[in-house]
């Protein structure tokens, strides 16, 4: 960082001194035609440039206090002139110290207008560049704390909306586990692996945000089979992949909370066996995912059961800004949701 | 012999009930149950003991199932995670039990039935209050079990020691106050605009003048309701007059 900052300030203090010296060039051999020597002629040159050069270079350092913006822009010209004024005063004074060739006090008189309306220009110049510079940073900078800010807000706001889905999953699930412990340990310790390895797996989510469809299947069964130890025989599920399916791209864990709303509507919603139905279908450049669930039309909806699609909607937005990605059907006792992914 | 209900819709969480229950010799559990409705039914026929109570079930919840029985049993809730909920049932349940529990904490919470339980029967009923109350009313007619959305509540009126709670489909009985309906039910939607009628603002067409400086509220199935002078203003306030 201070590495790059030193470079930087080289570099600007290098941009500054051929800035200076183009002007310094012509304006000395402007001087050295009008009859004068090479050496009036430079020393005037050096001590106009230069002077103007630490004025410049003093009103650039004050925009870090006080910053105009574009709009009122006059303000620098008019400021520029008035420094540039001041300068030309100093200017007359440091070349009256250092040139003592006879009449070229009365020259510079004579070219004081001159000089003045060539120093606030000058000055009107580089002011402008400098402030247009600082300008043209702060918006830089702007963009890069936008762009970082959205990114945090994403990686968060995705791992809360996970975190949100798990607990009473989780614990659920690890109740079973203390029932099978006493009559069946061999099934028990399978369901622990099991949950290890859906746990494994949501956790691997937070790094990546594309998956292929097919490993998220295979995630999608570890979480299904341990719905089914927790059901038994009440949960059927059949799952329809084409296999130009199984590479498409998907984002990560985001087909479990889909299945956990069809759970929620079909299994935790009826009493009866529950069949689901999960069908995947390559169209166009968009991989198309529909789970079925059955559902009862006559039990109004608990509070809370939009969460899950609602997260679904929210994600599908901050990944490919689309509101147009995930749809649901409803037909008398079944309800459809469908997600399309567009693949890049 | 203590007769228990179990009343879970994992068969799993039921089956290690019964066994941390198998080391206590004079339970016997009578009746298991996958959801509310099995439940009111087994309630119903061996009124027992202690029954051990799931929160979140198919169709109706633990809560619900609860308040729809007139003396309710004694209660130990077993739920994953319903903490605000258990909160609001703290007073009203013998213990709840935080899947997955150990069994010393079940035997902590069936010693503690024994110790208190018997006090505890009926004390349940008065209190509770579903969370999911703001969103739906569940009741019976009947044999059965009606679901409630509170938006097709037309308006609720006191009757005695009970509420009538009127529908479209006409009205239901319910043993609350209106208070508790004032308290529970969405504030923006539902006014008290008479010490006897808590009405659903959707449901209001028309405000009538009646004799000196009264009001009536026209309903949009046609009932004509009086309004209360403070339920007017209150009235005129949740509609932005």
């Amino acid at each position: 960082m201070k590495v790059a900052v030193l470079q930087r300030t080289k570099y600007i203090t290098l941009v500054y001194t051929a800035w200076w010296m183009a002007w310094a060039v012509p304006q000395a051999y402007a001087i050295y035609k009008s009859g004068y020597t090479w050496a009036d002629a430079l020393t005037d040159a050096a001590i106009t440039q230069g002077t103007l050069a630490t004025f410049a270079y003093i009103l650039n350092r004050s925009w870090q206090y006080y910053r105009p913006s574009p709009a009122n822009s006059a303000y620098i010209v008019i400021g520029s002139f008035m420094v540039a004024a001041v300068s030309v005063v100093v200017q007359k004074e440091l070349l009256a110290v250092f040139i003592h060739t006879a009449g070229y006090l009365e020259f510079i008189d004579r070219t004081l207008i001159f000089r003045t309306l060539f120093s606030g220009l000058v000055m009107a110049l580089v002011v402008m560049a400098g402030a247009l510079w600082m300008y043209w940073r702060d918006q830089q900078q702007n963009v890069q704390q936008k762009l970082e800010a959205e990114q945090l807000f994403k990686q968060a706001e995705l791992s809360t909306l996970r975190l949100q889905l798990q607990p009473h999953f989780l614990f659920n699930s690890l109740n079973s586990i203390s029932a099978l412990v006493g009559s069946q340990p061999d099934k028990a310790r399978q369901m622990i692996e099991q949950l290890s390895d859906f746990l494994r797996g949501s956790l691997r989510g937070e790094g990546q945000s594309l998956n292929t469809f097919r490993d998220e299947l295979q995630h999608l069964q570890l979480y299904l089979d341990i719905e089914k130890v927790r059901f038994g025989h009440r949960l059927q599920v059949t799952i329809n992949c084409p296999p130009d399916c199984e590479g498409l791209l998907i984002p990560s864990l985001l087909l479990q909370p889909i299945m956990e709303n069809a759970i929620k509507h079909g299994l935790y919603n009826t009493t009866g066996a529950v069949e689901l139905t999960v069908n995947a279908q390559k169209v166009a450049h968009e991989l198309k995912v529909s789970v079925q669930n059955p559902f009862d039309p006559s039990a109004p909806l608990r509070s809370g059961t939009g969460f899950g699609l609602s997260s679904i909607q929210r994600r599908l937005y901050l990944l490919y800004s689309r509101n147009d990605l995930l749809l649901t059907q409803q037909a008398e006792n079944t309800f459809i949701t469908t997600v399309k992914i567009p693949q890049a | 012999m203590i007769r228990v209900v179990l009343i879970d819709d994992e068969p799993l969480a039921r089956q290690l009930v019964r066994e941390y229950l198998s080391a206590v010799a004079e339970v016997q559990v009578v009746a298991e149950c996958n959801d509310g409705y099995e439940g009111l039914k087994a309630i119903a026929a061996h009124s027992p003991d202690l029954v051990f109570l799931d929160v979140q079930m198919p169709k109706i919840s633990g809560f619900e199932m609860l308040e729809l029985l007139d003396t309710p049993p004694p209660v130990i809730f077993t739920t994953a995670f319903d903490e605000y909920a258990l909160k609001a049932f703290e007073a009203s349940a013998v213990d709840y039990l935080l899947k997955p529990f150990s069994k010393d904490r079940f035997m902590k919470a069936f010693d503690k039935w024994r110790q208190q339980g018997s006090t505890l029967r009926g004390a349940a009923a008065p209190q509770l209050s579903p969370p999911e109350e703001a969103q739906r009313i569940v009741v019976k007619k009947g044999q059965n079990i009606v679901i409630v959305p509170v938006a097709e509540v037309h308006y609720l009126e006191a009757y005695d020691d009970y509420v009538k709670i009127h529908t479209h489909e006409g009205f239901f009985l319910k043993k609350k106050t209106m208070g508790h309906y004032e308290r529970v039910l969405p504030a923006q939607q539902f006014v008290r605009v008479h010490r006897s009628y808590l009405l659903n603002i959707s449901q209001l067409t028309r405000i009538e003048p009646a004799a000196k400086d009264n009001h009536l509220a026209l309903l949009k199935s046609g009932v004509r309701l009086p309004l209360s002078e403070s339920g007017f203003a209150r009235l005129r306030a949740a509609l932005g007059m």
